[in-house]
């Protein structure tokens, strides 16, 4: 089953992030909050990109779909999986490096 | 700005930090007062919209043209600053500067594009002021590398310096610079325009695939003059550039490209992003009708206002003046006797140096593509020793090369072991240009927001199977070009193997293209057949070498035998399986 989550870049210095219904905008896709169905995730979508207009957090702002398997979470197409861990050529970079 | 048109003061260098540099003489255009000043006010301008996008003044919608006009995209990672490296040729001063914001603002390392530009990919916007504010200091920018204006003007990375060479591009690509950096009528073009300029029988620049490619040249009277190319472009819709005059003469360089801009800035589309470009406009309108209009421009345009005073030429070309080069004989016994005991040296001697107008001295080629390695990239540490090393044998000057590569301009043939041992000592003795582990590949979906596909992973394992220097060598010239996306930044169209990334269902897919010529023969290639993955990609490649080989005559070169046995063999062979 396809999950759905929130990303976006953060304003400041372009880092990934990604939505946490509790703790706002998170740097890890294991913090991020899923959703069941589409309608949901673009609801909290909506207000998600609000706010992150509002309050300069995140910009580029959307949803993508995420596979949960044993546990883990990967993301449905090649780009989100890139994004959310770092350059796959460079795997001393972005998040995979501090994994 | 308030400004003549061009400007030549001769002399030069600007107050401060050239004059006694080990880099004073090197072949690049020095700053006066009044660039200082201007690329000065546009980093005060620049922070200042940042500080009021960061304080919410500016909505992200307002802000991104603005930033993207300083050159700060947002890609994946992280925002990716482009910097502005006019018509490819640094000081030493300056790539000391690259190396520093590499290690001190993003994570040391930097990628050279086919625009001969630097990129860096981890950049943090709020520290964006402070980079431009150094850069400033080195009179360096990312003024031109994006939004819809004129960008950065390519030439050839061995101007000034190579044996064929019969007139200096850099003097007309700076007059270019000048005259577009800040003007009104260009800076909201209907979409990006780019212009090549080439001043040799040698095409290094891929001229006939730009928005405009200048051919300078002389004629039976000395006299230089230009031949002009419109309407080339690659990307989604590829085009070869239409000869559009055969002969402008030198007082009416910027006249007639004012002509060109004047009709595509009228006519050319803005309703439509995919059709925008000046190669759709002359395909609609026909060249000859589009002729018909720039030359009707032209004429228009008033005189001497659009004149190019021959004084003012001679002003920015004694900018260029040689560095002091030695008098000495055009064979070096030092030279000759270690190509002679070292088959390494040898073989890199042979691939990587191009003939030099002066005896004595050589072009070196830095390749940035070690096998399984980025094509492109250099780390600080490497542009460290680099520097030092362009500062004792190459009169503290280093060229970005198209093809993404670097050079060293003016290298004493005596010197040149000695370099080529301490190059090899930083991993940058690579001896493949030209060659087919030469790739030119985009950034792909390892960084890029516009890709489908990952372009360098697939480069990579090119380079890897084709490793040996040798096979390499005997294989002979043959260029793959790899793109990530049908923007096409890394030339897949032009390229003799060409490789698209396309995204089949969620799937990462390769579409290779054949036949395609970047040189004053330009051919855009075919496609061979379906899309393949990247494993039978880099086998596909393998058994086009083999088709080639098994075909080839006597000094035939790939691109070559393509054209005489046609794209059938190779085709069967690749897809003899399905």
């Amino acid at each position: 089953m396809n999950f759905r989550a929130i990303t976006g870049n953060r304003l400041r210095d372009g880092a990934v992030v990604f939505y946490n219904n509790d703790a706002g905008w998170v740097e890890r896709l294991n913090d991020a909050s899923l959703y069941e169905d589409k309608a949901t995730a673009e609801t909290i979508l909506a207000a998600a990109k609000a706010q992150a207009e509002k309050e300069r957090l995140a910009v580029d702002v959307y949803a993508f779909e995420v596979q949960v398997e044993d546990g883990s979470r990967v993301p449905v197409t090649m780009r989100d999986r890139i994004r959310s861990l770092g350059p796959s050529v460079r795997t001393d970079l972005g998040k995979q490096a501090a994994a | 700005m308030n400004a003549p048109a061009f400007r030549a003061d001769s002399g030069i260098p600007g107050s401060g930090i050239f004059g006694s540099e080990p880099d004073s003489n090197a072949g690049i255009y020095r700053y006066d007062d009044l660039d200082r000043r201007f690329v000065a006010e546009r980093v005060e301008q620049f922070s200042n919209q940042v500080a009021r996008r960061l304080s919410g003044e500016l909505t992200e919608e307002e802000f991104k043209p603005l930033r993207l006009m300083n050159g700060l995209y947002l890609q994946l990672h992280a925002y990716m600053l482009r910097i502005a490296v006019p018509y490819g040729v640094l000081t030493t001063t300056q790539f000391r500067k690259l190396s520093e914001i590499g290690r001190k603002y993003d994570k040391g390392y930097g990628h050279f594009t086919t625009r001969q530009n630097l990129q860096f990919n981890w950049i943090r916007l709020e520290d964006t002021p402070a980079i431009l504010g150094e850069l400033a200091e080195v009179d360096m920018h990312a003024l031109q590398t994006s939004g819809n204006c004129v960008r950065n003007v390519t030439t050839d990375q061995f101007v000034g310096a190579s044996a064929d060479e019969i007139v200096d591009g850099r003097v007309y690509a700076e007059i270019l610079r000048q005259w577009t950096i800040a003007h009104p009528e260009f800076t909201y073009l209907p979409r990006k325009f780019k212009i090549a300029i080439m001043g040799s029988d040698s095409d290094r620049a891929a001229i006939r695939t730009h928005d405009v490619g200048v051919i300078a040249k002389r004629n039976e009277a000395g006299e230089i003059g230009f031949t002009f190319y419109v309407g080339g472009g690659l990307g989604r819709s590829p085009f070869v550039g239409k000869l559009v005059r055969e002969w402008v003469p030198e007082q009416d360089f910027a006249a007639y490209l004012e002509a060109i801009l004047r009709v595509y800035n009228q006519y050319g589309r803005r309703d439509n992003i995919y059709k925008a470009r000046i190669k759709i406009l002359v395909h609609q309108l026909g060249i000859d009708k589009f002729k018909a209009e720039v030359e009707a421009e032209f004429d228009r345009l008033p005189r001497p206002k659009f004149t190019l005073a021959h004084e003012i030429v001679e002003g920015i070309r004694a900018r260029f003046a040689m560095p002091p080069l030695e008098t000495l004989p055009a064979d070096s016994t030092t030279f000759e006797s270690h190509k002679a005991g070292n088959a390494e040296f040898a073989r890199w001697a042979t691939v990587n140096l191009a003939a030099h107008k002066t005896p004595g001295y050589a072009i070196v080629s830095v390749s940035l593509k070690p096998a399984g390695g980025i094509p492109g990239d250099i780390t600080s540490e490497q542009m460290d020793t680099l520097t030092d090393l362009a500062d004792r044998y190459s009169f503290g000057e280093i060229r970005v090369t198209h093809a993404q590569n670097l050079v060293l301009a003016h290298v004493r043939k005596d010197d040149l072991f000695d370099l080529w041992r301490q190059l090899d000592a930083i991993g940058l003795a690579t001896a493949n240009i030209g060659l087919i582990g030469d790739i030119i590949a985009c950034p792909g979906l390892d960084y890029c927001a516009l890709a489908n596909a990952r372009s360098i992973p697939l480069a990579q394992a090119i380079s890897a199977r084709f490793a040996d220097p040798a096979r390499q060598q005997a294989i002979g010239e043959l260029g793959i070009k790899i793109s990530g996306c049908i923007n096409a930044c890394g030339h897949h169209h032009v390229g003799h193997i060409g490789i698209l990334g396309v995204d089949k269902r969620g799937e990462e897919r390769y579409q290779i293209t054949i036949g395609g010529d970047a040189t004053l023969t330009t051919a855009i290639g075919d496609i061979i057949g379906p899309a393949v993955t990247e494993e039978e990609a880099v086998d596909a490649i393998d058994t086009m070498v083999e088709v080639y080989l098994a075909n080839r005559t006597d000094g035939e070169r790939f691109i070559d035998t393509i054209r005489r046995i046609g794209h059938g063999p190779f085709k069967e062979k690749i897809y003899a399986a399905d």
